[in-house]
């Protein structure tokens, strides 16, 4: 497949990958399996989302309360740092492969490996949004006779929004990417289509290419939907 | 074998503490064991299976960083000097950021087939957002003063970017490129995948059951990624000295 970029076999596989999406058909690779078509799409998608959000949740409910106290306290910066640069350095593919092989296959475990993943980036940024709150702002919120838990909901919170959301947007990034590679430790995600070219043959790849890199942009665009209307009035315009 | 036999247990006892060696296990290669470490075949194997691994993971990374670092600048530079290039480049390097390195590799499959090439088409893709924001953001927080300043000095708008603007950007641009090394050695491995070598390839190889491969393939993977943080971290501290008078 050299020739020019708008050569005859470029659109052909596109085409293949697209009727591949659509149509159920024969695998010509294992011989008289039926592959493809959008139920299974459907499915594999779903299984992906659901890993994705299951492992969102859990890295959440770990790592944004510690995050959250450690900014409001100020303590623990070297810890909170540490974390998101060691985090950013973890290999994936030795991260699913090796929980697979210590705590085993099934979705539940591949749903702790994947929050792994999602726990650095989420701990380090809401940490640096809520630590990087003006002063001014929490004795002004202190002053008026906030409780500790009113200031970091009312004032810090509402300010850290974008550098949390920065965190929560990176984490869901990495862990539907890597919920990519899911097949291996048995679960089946549109990643299947690409990893498994034997059963799918390259349309099914190219399908699978192109399913997996949607879905990560719906929700990425969804996340960022979700930020502009979590971020106060105040500071949209002061973006703009 | 009888002479090796102490050679184990003297490297577990440092750093093995705890775990359970199944000593009749020792006959069998460490393949067909489910043992956690097995350190002969480490010591035996470590240089043959993965010095090639790890020379096409850094081929792999210090090339996708090259270019992407040399991508990146220049349109950081060409947004800086053409604000309203910002927003669309903002979102064009997104898109290619957040579409998953697996699927990227495959995307290019009609193009470029498999292999080193495409990995590093993809890994290059990925680097771009990274490294071009930071440089907008270090180029954005150069005081206006001080800008001022240098016009005042009489130095022109060149002169301005690359003795003033710049330099004092240093630390966000090399914060960029430390976060683009690491997470592009981390991602290196799933280069494989698309048949492009690197780490990865000895864990598709031998599968998930074999767990000393996947310690020792991602481990390399790891330290690599956290000696090239600290080494551009050691880099931007030796090209920032005002950054560390200051900080005292």
């Amino acid at each position: 497949m050299t020739g020019p970029v708008l050569s005859h076999p470029v659109f052909a596989s596109i085409q293949g990958a697209i009727e591949f999406i659509f149509t159920p058909q024969t695998s010509n690779v294992t011989g008289g399996k039926t592959v493809g078509g959008i139920d299974q799409v459907i499915e594999l998608a779903l299984t992906q989302l659901e890993l994705t959000a299951l492992a969102m949740a859990a890295a959440l409910i770990v790592a944004l309360p510690i995050g959250l106290y450690l900014g409001h306290r100020g303590t623990g910066e070297l810890f909170a740092i540490a974390m998101g640069n060691l985090g950013r350095a973890i290999p994936e593919l030795a991260l699913i492969a090796f929980m697979a092989a210590l705590i085993g296959v099934g979705v539940l475990n591949l749903t702790i490996a994947l929050a792994v993943l999602g726990v650095p980036p989420i701990l380090a940024n809401s940490f640096v949004g809520i630590h990087q709150v003006d002063r001014a702002s929490v004795d002004a919120a202190r002053g008026i006779g906030m409780s500790e838990f009113e200031i970091l909901r009312k004032v810090e919170i509402p300010l850290a929004i974008p550098t949390i959301f920065a965190g929560i947007r990176g984490a869901a990034v990495a862990i539907v990417a890597t919920a990519t590679i899911a097949p291996i430790a048995g679960v089946l995600t549109l990643g299947d289509f690409i990893i498994n070219q034997n059963v799918y043959g390259d349309n099914g790849v190219l399908a699978g290419a192109i399913l997996v890199a949607l879905l990560a942009l719906v929700i990425e665009f969804s996340l960022a939907g979700l930020q502009r209307r979590l971020t106060s009035k105040g500071l949209r315009l002061k973006a703009t | 074998m009888a002479s090796l036999g102490a050679l184990p247990l003297a490297a577990v006892g440092e750093v093995g503490k705890g775990f359970i060696h199944e000593r009749t296990s020792e006959t069998l290669p460490c393949q067909a064991t489910s043992k956690f470490f097995c350190w002969d075949w480490a010591k035996e194997h470590l240089i043959s299976r993965y010095e090639t691994p790890t020379f096409q993971h850094l081929e792999l990374v210090v090339i996708s960083v090259a270019v992407g670092f040399v991508v990146a600048f220049a349109l950081a530079l060409l947004a800086h000097r053409y604000r309203w290039l910002q927003p669309p480049l903002l979102a064009g390097t997104g898109v290619l950021f957040t579409i998953p390195s697996v699927a990227f590799f495959f995307l290019l499959l009609p193009f470029t087939g498999r292999g080193r090439d495409t990995a590093i088409i993809a890994l290059t893709a990925y680097t771009l957002q990274i490294i071009y924001r930071n440089t907008i953001i270090g180029l954005a927080n150069v005081p206006s003063s001080v800008k001022d300043a240098a016009r005042g000095m009489g130095l022109t708008e060149r002169q301005t970017l690359w003795k003033v603007e710049l330099p004092l950007a240093l630390p966000e641009i090399f914060a960029g490129l430390q976060i683009a090394t690491v997470s592009t050695v981390a991602i290196a491995t799933l280069a494989a995948f698309a048949h492009g070598g690197g780490l990865g390839e000895p864990i598709l190889r031998e599968g998930i059951s074999f767990k000393t491969n996947l310690i020792i393939a991602g481990g390399i993977a790891f330290l690599i990624a956290v000696s090239c943080g600290l080494l551009l971290y050691a880099i931007q501290r030796f090209l920032t000295p005002w950054r560390r008078a200051a900080a005292v």
